[in-house]
């Protein structure tokens, strides 16, 4: 269309459009670092935060932490907690156990992903020492107690949106690691594993 | 296609109609009007099998039970319940991206927006071409991912239009949902295409002194509607090659088990989803302004109120995607935003209807068809405005989530609102493209039919909801089937206004044939189209109109 006299017009504006296009298409593959970030950073979704060290206060207030665990069928696991719930005051530290069992004949590795519910109280939850944060190797037939320290952040008072929550809901869901996702990652500062958490 | 003053800067320009021979014209077409016109078939070729599709549908909802569909299967119910799901997804995407979209910008603005600006063709004939064939391309994929396998052992993808993962991840393992990815990248890669060379005609091709502010509504709703596909289409074709990859390439963009985000894909999908909607229903409020102000012969009332309401209703568009979301755990801050923005909406769309209305006021009103399919239009889209209010609301959303109330409200401002909005253009320039008038008292007679039988088939389904019957499924509880019953004996009303309206047209170009005036609606009729003979000439406006010279408008 060089020809005409609106060529040059033209063509720069087919160059703008295709501008915002590849622009838009961009945007979307960066919302996907973004994504994670946002949700680590709020604990929007139920995304729990790690903590170095505890509470400095213990509130009055007290909260009921259920466990939940759940195993993808594609693992040859049994996965439970071995406790229905823990009552504690915000603020305060506990320990809580999971049982898993390797119901195979072959090590397997796994690794956990984990969220809470209410999904706005994932900001106010925090982990200490967490199983989840590192892959899990069991040998065949294999049972271990693993476990996780964790507190409810005094500041969750706070927030008027949580005057409501009495129960917090934790799960995890186990998922085979699978050799060809490439190495597992061991060290202990890697809490992306379970960023965004699962439906559950 | 030159904007030259004369007629001397393309040797193919002489004389105006010099038609090139039928292969030609037609598969190698650059012609907008052409184009336009294969866009319109291909839209009533798609809309003919979504409608079928929604028969179907009916036809099994009739009464509780696998009642109907087991007849394509073999009399396997899992099977029929997979095809039924099939049908839902199939539907959705064909009427959306197959039906509305081409008909409205593909047909109707390829046809009418040179012609409204006063430009000879659009910026990039070429281009536009391409656009149309790829969009044909795109539905012989779309064909295709029907048949393919899909969900172990079954045919076709049952996710719904929504392709949420993982039931479109490792819930179809078959090519079926790979194909079905291809086919929205190049709808999608055509229909982006095609909105440039609109942006581009739309600001650089105006005929001499037409501003911005003079242009038709028409012309402004595709200008923004160019604007949404430009923004919001690479963002599907980005959300499905995320969907690609992981069920193809092993990423985990939305596997949970490897850190990824099943939530992820629905920010995506509806942040495109939502613009989206916008794009099926906005060159319709354009259509219906012209219509509304030909037939009731006064200039549309509140011209600039219009056009930048339309720019208002696509920039929020953008910011309350997450309101189709309100399920999957947002926070309670969050969910306000959403609802507040969502309700914003209301607000220039709400201008939109008064001034539709205002128009009409004090109006000399004819009803024609056209007529009397806007005014259903108004009243129908507006029944669907209200419905998505309540929805809007976070809280009766949950409530409502996934229910028929949902498909209620979206198919009173889609299938009602937008598909009237096609039948008022239709009928209006039904004359400008063909050359000859259809019989008036048959089109009256295809809206009256047709406006009974889609407020049966819709409006109880308000109900169904409201009393808590969930979508997507085959089967429902006995206590659903009066409804349902009734709402399928409005299908078959529909069907037999869709049969009048196939009467009509090949009663107009076969029995009638009556020659349509340069401009049949009279004194109402404003915009350049009803400057041209009936069908226009194949190249138009050799001599630009000018808008330049006193204060003539073209609205």
């Amino acid at each position: 269309m060089s020809q005409t006299p609106n060529g040059k017009k033209n063509a720069r504006m087919a160059m703008i459009g295709a501008a915002m296009a590849l622009g838009m298409v961009g945007m979307s593959f960066l919302a996907v670092p973004l994504y994670r970030m946002f949700c680590q950073v709020t604990g929007y979704g139920g995304t729990i935060n790690r903590a170095n060290e505890g509470a400095k206060t213990v509130l009055d207030r007290v909260v009921t932490v259920r466990f939940d665990g759940t195993v993808d069928p594609a693992l040859p696991w049994r996965f439970k907690p071995e406790q229905v719930s823990q009552t504690i005051h915000i603020g305060q530290s506990s320990l809580a156990f999971f049982k898993a069992t390797n119901l195979s004949d072959k090590p397997v590795v796994a690794r956990a992903t984990y969220n809470v519910s209410p999904a706005k109280a994932g900001i106010y939850f925090k982990k200490i020492q967490c199983f989840c944060f590192t892959e899990q190797v069991l040998q065949p037939g294999e049972t271990v107690d693993m476990p996780v320290t964790y507190f409810v952040d005094p500041s969750i008072a706070d927030d008027p949106d949580l005057d409501d929550v009495t129960t917090i809901t934790l799960a995890y869901t186990f998922y085979k690691w699978d050799e060809k996702d490439g190495e597992p990652v061991v060290s202990a500062d890697t809490g992306k594993g379970g960023a965004g958490g699962g439906a559950e | 296609m030159a904007q030259a003053p004369t007629d001397h800067a393309h040797a193919e320009d002489h004389g105006g109609d010099h038609v090139p021979p039928f292969f030609i014209r037609w598969f190698w077409s650059t012609n907008h009007k052409d184009i336009g016109t294969l866009y319109l078939i291909f839209a009533v070729l798609a809309g003919i099998i979504g409608g079928a599709m929604s028969g179907m549908m009916r036809e099994e909802l009739m009464h509780p039970g696998v009642t109907f569909l087991t007849q394509f299967t073999g009399g396997d119910p899992v099977a029929a319940a997979n095809f039924y799901n099939v049908l839902v997804t199939y539907h959705g995407l064909i009427m959306i991206f197959f039906m509305v979209m081409p008909a409205m910008i593909g047909g109707f603005g390829n046809w009418f927006v040179p012609i409204m600006i006063g430009a000879p063709d659009m910026a990039f004939p070429r281009m536009n071409n391409i656009s149309f064939w790829l969009y044909a391309a795109s539905g012989v994929l779309l064909t295709l991912s029907i048949f393919a396998a899909g969900a172990p052992g079954q045919h076709g993808f049952a996710g719904g239009w929504v392709m949420y993962p993982p039931l479109s991840v490792t819930g179809h393992p078959g090519p079926a949902m790979d194909l079905l990815i291809f086919a929205l990248h190049l709808a999608g890669a055509s229909s982006i295409l095609g909105a440039i060379n609109f942006i581009t005609t739309i600001f650089n091709m105006r005929a001499p002194g037409m501003t911005l502010h003079k242009m038709p509504l028409f012309a402004w709703s595709v200008l923004v509607t160019a604007f949404l596909l430009v923004l919001s289409l690479p963002v599907l074709a980005g959300a499905i090659t995320m969907l690609l990859a992981d069920r193809n390439f092993g990423t985990a963009f939305f596997d949970a088990s490897k850190g990824g985000d099943p939530l992820l894909f629905q920010h995506l999908f509806w942040f495109f989803g939502h613009p989206e909607v916008y794009i099926l229903i906005l060159p319709g409020f354009g259509i219906i302004s012209h219509v509304v102000s030909t037939f009731s012969k006064k200039p549309i009332f509140g011209y600039l109120g219009m056009a930048y309401a339309m720019v208002a209703i696509g920039f929020v568009g953008f910011l309350v995607w997450a309101h189709h979301m309100y399920t999957v755990g947002l926070s309670v801050d969050m969910k306000a935003y959403f609802v507040a923005a969502t309700m914003v909406i209301a607000v220039p769309t709400g201008i939109k209807i008064f001034s539709w209305i205002a128009t009409m006021w004090g109006g000399s009103i004819e009803f024609k068809t056209p007529m009397l399919f806007a005014i259903g239009f108004i009243f129908l889209f507006t029944v669907g405005g209200v419905t998505g209010v309540v929805l809007a609301n976070a809280g009766i959303d949950h409530y409502l989530h996934d229910t028929y109330y949902v498909v209620a409200h979206f198919h009173y401002v889609l299938s009602l609102g937008a598909v009237f909005a096609i039948f008022a253009g239709w009928y209006y320039w039904f004359g400008k493209m063909t050359g000859k008038m259809y019989r008036e008292w048959l089109g009256a007679l295809h809206f009256w039919i047709m406006f009974v039988g889609v407020n049966l088939i819709f409006f109880p389904m308000h109900f169904l909801g409201l009393q808590g019957m969930p979508r997507r499924y085959i089967d429902y509880p006995q206590a659903f089937e009066h409804w349902n019953e009734i709402a399928t004996y409005g299908y078959y009303i529909m069907i037999a206004g869709m049969a009048v309206f196939a009467a009509c047209m090949f009663d107009a170009f076969f029995i009638y044939r009556r020659k349509a005036a340069n401009n049949p609606w009279g004194v109402g009729a404003t915009t350049l189209e009803w400057t041209l003979s009936s069908p226009p000439p194949f190249h138009q406006f050799n001599e630009l109109p000018r808008f330049d010279k006193g204060d003539a408008k073209a609205f």
